[in-house]
């Protein structure tokens, strides 16, 4: 880290009252650096830590009207608006009966404080590896509707991390909404975070599995991981190991096996990659059988 | 400059800020409430927590210019007619507090918990002060100050 000072360099501020205004100032047709923010807090860090150039004005989003919903249909699934902050997703009953692993995820995040400002979006669209609604979020196949002037895309959540700290949102567009669909019925998940401390710390290794079990064999498996890779990512070559099979010792391991191969993770201050191999093979095995528990007892 | 109009403990005030300064220093240099403190400029330490439209936020994070048209209470807004918050004379009876300097983003962050949960066990006491970081007391009095001043609140409601 370089240096860090409390104190921001000079920026300028606006916050519009519209969708339109926004997308107009971030259309590239004006002249000027913008940078968009709902809570602020990756991006005000960011800034005071001289990471990134600072803009020459910050676009305040929480003026835009109606960007602030959980809206759930029931046999559809849940639509979670572009202001809708980390708490109220942790907090929602609706999202806590319908979609625990995403309520899991959401309130792992951080303090109190941070979740009644940071929102769900912005965590996705800040995109660090360990992003702890993504794994959670790519079990569920989640898409993010994007809007532009030029008019509004889908992007599955899958195709959404390219690197880093890096989407593939262009610089005239933003996310309004994440799409989650309705979970497949008897299936179940989970969202392991690994760090030193209970609260406050990045993840070490994000994991979330969603399983779907009937009698003992394995319909459904979506194991979605976190801060192992340069991007969160879903672990498909293990999910086709345990997918249609028998729940066994033997195929839950070679699963939790395959999942901790697909993993990338780097050595770093937090962790070193042996380490988080180890552990993503640990908790993708506890993820399965604490699902496989949860299953039977309500069977 | 810009011009912004903002309810601190009830007190209207109109003034000059600039676009770059955070709230927590508009109300510490700008106000002259220096009750709030900055303990690490991001966010981590909740050593900078007020209470924001009802809800506890870091104050180190939120441009000053947001709070335009925003109610917020600092630790100085805690104190009312009949004396100190029960928060607050739970802190000093249990002996909450070392230096000090975190003790004002623990007390409003505890009532913002209790505002929500008037009831919480230690474990959720706990949960809800995970952001307030203190390095003198080991947070056991802290956590038998709130759990003191829980029972106090219902009691006297």
């Amino acid at each position: 880290m370089g240096t860090f000072f409390r104190r921001l360099p000079k920026v300028d501020y606006c916050a519009p009252e519209n969708l339109q205004e926004v997308l107009s100032l971030i259309s590239g047709k004006q002249k000027k650096e913008f940078l968009l923010y709902a809570g602020g807090t990756d991006l005000i860090p960011k800034i005071k830590k001289r990471l990134i150039e600072p803009p020459e004005m910050l676009i305040d989003l929480k003026g835009i009207p109606d960007l602030n919903y959980i809206n759930y249909d029931p046999g559809k699934g849940l639509k979670i608006g572009a202001l809708t902050t980390v708490r109220s997703v942790a907090t929602s009953p609706i999202v806590k009966k319908h979609f625990p692993i995403f309520s899991q995820a959401a309130a792992s995040i951080a303090s109190t404080q941070i979740q009644n400002r940071a929102t769900v979006v912005g965590n996705i669209c800040n995109a660090v590896p360990s992003a702890d609604s993504a794994p959670a979020l790519l079990a569920l196949q989640a898409s993010l509707l994007c809007v532009s002037l030029k008019g509004e895309r889908i992007i599955p959540l899958e195709k959404f991390f390219i690197g880093p700290g890096q989407t593939i949102l262009k610089e005239d567009e933003m996310v309004r909404e994440i799409q989650i669909p309705e979970m497949v019925s008897r299936s179940r998940g989970i969202y392991f975070k690994l760090s030193p401390r209970k609260r406050m710390d990045l993840a070490l290794v994000g994991v979330a599995v969603i399983m779907g079990m009937k009698e003992g064999i394995c319909e459904d498996l979506r194991i979605g991981l976190g801060a192992v890779a340069p991007t969160p990512l879903r672990a498909k070559k293990a999910e086709a190991i345990l997918c249609k099979e028998k729940l066994t010792l033997g195929h839950i391991e070679r699963t939790a096996e395959a999942a901790a191969d697909e993993s990338r993770p780097i050595d770093d201050h937090r962790a070193s990659a042996y380490y988080r191999k180890a552990m993503v093979r640990i908790l993708v095995k506890r993820g399965i059988q604490t699902i496989s528990q949860m299953s039977q007892s309500f069977s | 400059m810009k011009e912004i109009e903002i309810t601190v403990n009830e007190k209207n005030y109109h003034i000059k800020v600039n676009p770059w300064e955070t709230l927590l220093e508009v109300l510490r240099e700008k106000l002259y409430l220096t009750g709030t403190k900055e303990g690490c400029g991001l966010g981590e330490c909740g050593a900078c927590t007020v209470i924001m439209e009802g809800v506890a936020v870091n104050s180190c994070l939120i441009p000053a210019m947001e709070a335009n048209g925003k109610r917020i209470l600092t630790i100085e807004g805690l104190t009312g007619q009949e004396g100190l918050h029960p928060i607050q004379e739970a802190f000093i009876t249990h002996g909450g507090l070392q230096c000090g300097f975190c003790t004002s983003g623990m007390i409003l962050a505890s009532k913002h918990l209790l505002d929500e949960n008037p009831n919480p066990n230690e474990e959720e006491i706990r949960e809800g002060l995970a952001g307030n970081f203190c390095r003198c007391t080991g947070y056991s009095k802290i956590i038998e100050s709130v759990s003191a001043a829980a029972k106090q609140m219902k009691g006297g409601a």
